[in-house]
This record gives structure tokens, C-alpha cells and sequence, in this order.
């Protein structure tokens, strides 16, 4: 029988923690053929965050740090320093790089640092139990938002997408999403761009994956890709919102 | 290489240099400023990186990445910055990293001030951050000795897998002295086959790591970093010993204390009191066997620790003596820093004299 879809090299063969319908396995899979496509994972080196993707380092088939919450950044700064020839990126979720990591984030940006981030952002803290991320919507009910997000007492969410692509020093900056087929083929091609322009020295790249958390968010995986469609993606649009090889698009 | 005059905190950052340091990330805080300027200044002519950060917060987790990935690392700071800083030292001692961090300690609490100060004993000594943790640190008394610490630093940092403070205080940082690079002899360090530099398809990922979610592994951590601290201990703990055989009043001192308290023993020789000290320069470990000696010896009436603080180290000291003889505290804070007399005076006061 012919082989037409298997593990990539760049995944360790362990079972993975993630829960049913999550989408952290699909944006692990992007990552992982990304590397291995690009031929580049013998030189890889990989930073895991604190939150649900903490055990990342035992998933991808590279070299890894784990870092403290929100510092991935300035870690894989560190490592880039010292390593320049080797690819270095950071998995941060929504609480990690958009609330604690904030300063991190904007400066490794601002100092178009060659490395690339992959951001994900479902609206939500996963690994403490679903509290409220800086990136929960208006009025969207988390375990300390429980009677919805209200924005005249904790403020609006953050798009990072947009924020980061005001910086003179970003790269590229990019938005996809991991809900549909057609979607997760873009986010494809978003993940591997953001590693081909750390291979070609072109500076810092982050791709935004919005994704789906059924646990916290109390759907089925169905309704919660759904749910991507009829409130993620209208706060948070999908595209690419800088990229200095082809000017500013968005 | 000849004596040159330098400034301590230059000096610290041109040891650094010697000792093979190439990677240097920091952040602007009084009194420190001097060792990230001559870095910016030196690290280019040496290929090396100079890296202003945002922050402490994020310069010592640069320094965690570039430590997992193998190089010789430091970063420097005072007080308040080594506070923001605390996190990151937790985690580089976790992951098992050597990396030199660099206090020119500052009074406090708080924004406190920017004169000289031993205020961080505690903050040092205790681990500082988080869990079960030891850092070796280092106390210059002179900025000859803050290069040779500096540079051994780096070896002790590699040779143990730890991260190693270097505690001056403002006067060592900003007094200028002569000194001399080639004084130290390079000691033997390991190779670094569990750096994160990319596995080239010829081995298993190395991964740098502090987390350990089953309490058994994470015991077995702590248990492994344990033993380290206690090698550490057997053959690190280092003490200077000045007049102190036969003794009536032994005092305890560390850093630029030390040094006046050398001219309050020169007092008691005039008033024929022999007063004997012992300079701590492994803060942790900390020289209690040899404290416990010299404080045990029939002719010495009482003990003392002299510190610019409300009394930080006097516990250490209290432990080592172990109520053999009587321990006593005297200091200065908040960027105060005491002339010999009046240091002699207290512990005269204290004692009520010799015999």
C-alpha cells in the first residue's frame, strides 16, 4: 500500500497533550513540515512558552528552550546571537506573547530580530482553565469574565498583527487561521514564508494563528471552528499586514 | 600585561572580555552603567555582542538563551535590577546554565538609593528567586580581586553548570585602582555537549528545561542540584584571613567593609586590642568551618559582623559560631559607609574592651 500522508521528521513520535479539537496539533504539523521542507531542522532551535503549548519541547524534533511566560522572545534573541546561522523560532500563545511578553514581543520586533513566531491566539487561557487573555473578544464569557468581557472595566482586546506591523523594524506579519481546509492551507504557506525569510536574512516574521479552544470555550470542535468563522475572524481579519519584500499590503 | 589604572566596573567588563566572554546583554541602572558602556564599547572589537535589552527582565533570559546555546554569557546590574532579574536567574539555575551576573549593589528597599551598599546579602545568598536554589557567589574587596573573580566566574559558571554572582558594591565599581589581567590561571572546564546548537541530524534534541511535572523527576532535579551545591561547598569556599590567630575580637566583614575594617585592626594594635578579621570571599558558600575555628580560639572574647546593612550576614555568622561565643552586629546602611573609628568605637562599645 502507498504511503500518502505520515508523520514528519521534524515531530517526535510521542502522543501529544493536547485536548480533542484543538488546533495547537495542526499548527505543530505546519511548523514541523515547514522545517523539514525547508531542510533546516538539523540547525533549528525552538523556544516553548508557558501555557498550553509548554511541553512543545518534547514535540518538535529540534533542539529546544523552554522559556518562562512571555520571555520567549528575548530568549530566542539570546540563542539568534549566538547562533546566527541557525534557524531560531519561538510557539507562544495569546497569554504568553500578548499579555505577560508584551515588552518582549515588540522590542525582538522593533529590532527586526531574524526570528520567526508562531502566535497563537484562541481568545483564551487553556492551560490554567480558561481564564480571560488580553485577546478575549467583547463580551466573550471566560472563567474570570463570567459575565462576558466588559470592556469599560478591563479594556479592548490586543491585535497584535496590526500592532506589530506599525514597527518600523518587523518583517513580515501575517494573520491565518486553522478552522477550515482553505484556511489551514494559507496558514501553511504563512508558517513556511515566515521560516524562509529567517533562512534568507530578512528579518523578524510572526505568524498569527487564530485557533480554537473547544475546552474552554464549552463547544464541540465543530462549534468551535464555527465559531473562528463568526467571531474571530471579523475582530481579528485575516491577511498579511507587513511584508517589506513586497511593501506595506495592508 | 602591564598595571593599568581602571575603574572597577570597567575592569569587571574587560575581565569578562579576557575570560572569553562574548556575549554581554544589559540594561542602563547607577551604579552599574560604566560595565554596559565599555561592553557597547569593546564587544564589536572583539567580534563579540553587545546587546542593550529593554529590560532586566528580558537581558537575563537573553542570557538564558544564549547560555543554552553555549556561549559565555553575562549580564550586570544593581539592586533593584537584580530584583527584576531574580526570575531568570531561577530558571538558569533550573535548566542547569552557567552564566555570570554581575550586582553593584545599591541601598534599599525600593528605588532605595545609588550609593554603595551590601543590602542584597540576603537577595544573593538565599537563591533570590524562586525554589530550591543556590548561586555561587563571589565578593570582591578590590578591583584587582573583582577581575579575578570575574574571570574565574566564568570557569566555576562552566565547571558546575551554575549561575555565579559577582557582588561588588558601588565603591568597588567606581573606585579606580591599578590591576593586572594575566594574574589568573585558567582552570579546566568541560565541554558543553547539552548546549541547544541544533542536533544536525546526529543525535537526540538537547533541550534546555526547568520544568518537571512529575514531583518524582523534579525531586531527583533538586536532589541532583543539591549535590552540585554541596561540591560546590567542599571545594569552593574561600576565606581570607587577617590577624586572626590568637585574637580577642573577630570580625566577620566582606567587600569594600573589609577593607576599613583591615584599618580599624591597625587602631586596636595601637590600643593593644588584637583584633582579627575574616574576609568572606565565597558568600555562598560561606566560610562557616572557618569561622567556626578562629571564633572557637580561647583568646577571642566576642565576634562580629561589620556590614553596610541592618544585619544580614550577622545570621550566617551566628550559624558558623554556633553560640560558642557571643555574635555581635555592627553596620551602616542606605549608602552610608563608616570610617574606621567609628567602626572601632561600636565594637569596642559592644565588647566592652579587650579581656
Amino acid at each position: 500500500m502507498a504511503t500518502v500522508f505520515k508523520r514528519t521528521e521534524m515531530l517526535v513520535d510521542v502522543p501529544q497533550h493536547y485536548c480533542p479539537g484543538c488546533t495547537h496539533g495542526i499548527a505543530h504539523r505546519l511548523v514541523a513540515e515547514s522545517l523539514d521542507e525547508l531542510g533546516v531542522g538539523g540547525r533549528s532551535v525552538g523556544v516553548a512558552p508557558v501555557g498550553c503549548a509548554v511541553f512543545a519541547y518534547n514535540y518538535f524534533n529540534c533542539d529546544m528552550h523552554e522559556a518562562a511566560h512571555g520571555r520567549a522572545p528575548a530568549v530566542a534573541t539570546g540563542i539568534k546571537r549566538v547562533l546566527p546561522d541557525n534557524i531560531v523560532f519561538t510557539y507562544q500563545g495569546d497569554g504568553d506573547l500578548a499579555s505577560i511578553g508584551t515588552a518582549e514581543i515588540v522590542h525582538a520586533a522593533a529590532r527586526n530580530e531574524n526570528i520567526t513566531v508562531i502566535f497563537i491566539n484562541n481568545a483564551i487561557y487553556g492551560m490554567t482553565g480558561g481564564q480571560m487573555a488580553p485577546t478575549t473578544l467583547p463580551n466573550q464569557v471566560t472563567t474570570t469574565s463570567p459575565y462576558g468581557r466588559d470592556a469599560s472595566h478591563c479594556g479592548m482586546p490586543l491585535k497584535i498583527s496590526e500592532m506589530l506591523s506599525t514597527l518600523d523594524g518587523t518583517y513580515y506579519i501575517e494573520r491565518a487561521a486553522l478552522n477550515t481546509v482553505k484556511n489551514i492551507k494559507n496558514a501553511k504557506k504563512a508558517v513556511k514564508k515566515a521560516f524562509q525569510n529567517q533562512v534568507e536574512n530578512k528579518g523578524f516574521s510572526l505568524v498569527e494563528l487564530l485557533s480554537t479552544c473547544p475546552t474552554n470555550w464549552g463547544m464541540t470542535p465543530i462549534e468551535a471552528l464555527k465559531w473562528v468563522d463568526d467571531n474571530m475572524i471579523p475582530y481579528y481579519p485575516l491577511g498579511v499586514y507587513k511584508d517589506r519584500g513586497e511593501g506595506e499590503l495592508k | 600585561m602591564a598595571k593599568q589604572l581602571m575603574k572597577g566596573n570597567e575592569a569587571i567588563a574587560e575581565a569578562a572580555i579576557q575570560a572569553g566572554c562574548r556575549h554581554f546583554f544589559g540594561y542602563p541602572i547607577t551604579p552599574q552603567n560604566q560595565i554596559p558602556e565599555y561592553m557597547s564599547r569593546r564587544m564589536p572589537q572583539v567580534s563579540g555582542c553587545f546587546l542593550q535589552a529593554e529590560s532586566e527582565i528580558a537581558a537575563i533570559n537573553m542570557v538564558y538563551g544564549a547560555a543554552g546555546a553555549g556561549a559565555r554569557v553575562m549580564t550586570s546590574s544593581s539592586s533593584p535590577g537584580i530584583a527584576l532579574k531574580q526570575e531568570g536567574i531561577s530558571y538558569i539555575a533550573g535548566a542547569r546554565l552557567p552564566a555570570v551576573i554581575v550586582n553593584i549593589v545599591r541601598g534599599g528597599p525600593g528605588l532605595g538609593g545609588i550609593q554603595p551598599a551590601q543590602s542584597d546579602y540576603f537577595q544573593s545568598t538565599r537563591g533570590g528567586g524562586h525554589g530550591d536554589y543556590r548561586t555561587l557567589v563571589l565578593a570582591p574587596a578590590s578591583v584587582q580581586e573583582a577581575v579575578e573573580l570575574t574571570q574565574e566566574a566564568f570557569d566555576l559558571a562552566d565547571i558546575y553548570r551554575i549561575p555565579v554572582i559577582v557582588l561588588g558594591d558601588g565603591m568597588i565599581g567606581q573606585m579606580m585602582e591599578p590591576v593586572e589581567f594575566g594574574k589568573y590561571k585558567k582552570r579546566e572546564v568541560p565541554d558543553k555537549e547539552w548546549a541547544s546548537t541544533g542536533t544536525e541530524g546526529k543525535r537526540k534534541p538537547n533541550i534546555i528545561n526547568s520544568l518537571f511535572i512529575d514531583p518524582d523527576d523534579l525531586e531527583k532535579e533538586n536532589i541532583k542540584l543539591m549535590n552540585t551545591y554541596e561540591e560546590i561547598a567542599k571545594n569552593e569556599t574561600r576565606a581570607e584571613i587577617t590577624n586572626a590567630e590568637d585574637c580577642e575580637i573577630l570580625i566577620v566583614a566582606y567587600g569594600t567593609t573589609a577593607r576599613i575594617v583591615k584599618n580599624v585592626i591597625k587602631i586596636g594594635e595601637k590600643n593593644g586590642v588584637k583584633i582579627g578579621l575574616i574576609r568572606p570571599i565565597t558568600l555562598w558558600p560561606f566560610p562557616s568551618e572557618t569561622i567556626a575555628k578562629y571564633a572557637s580560639q580561647s583568646s577571642v572574647n566576642s565576634v562580629f559582623s561589620v556590614e553596610l546593612s541592618t544585619g544580614q550576614m550577622v545570621d550566617d555568622v551566628k550559624i558558623a559560631v554556633n553560640g560558642v561565643k557571643p555574635v555581635y552586629f555592627y553596620g551602616r546602611t542606605g549608602g552610608v559607609v563608616p570610617l574606621p573609628e567609628e567602626i572601632y568605637e561600636n565594637v569596642i562599645k559592644k565588647t566592652g574592651g579587650a579581656k
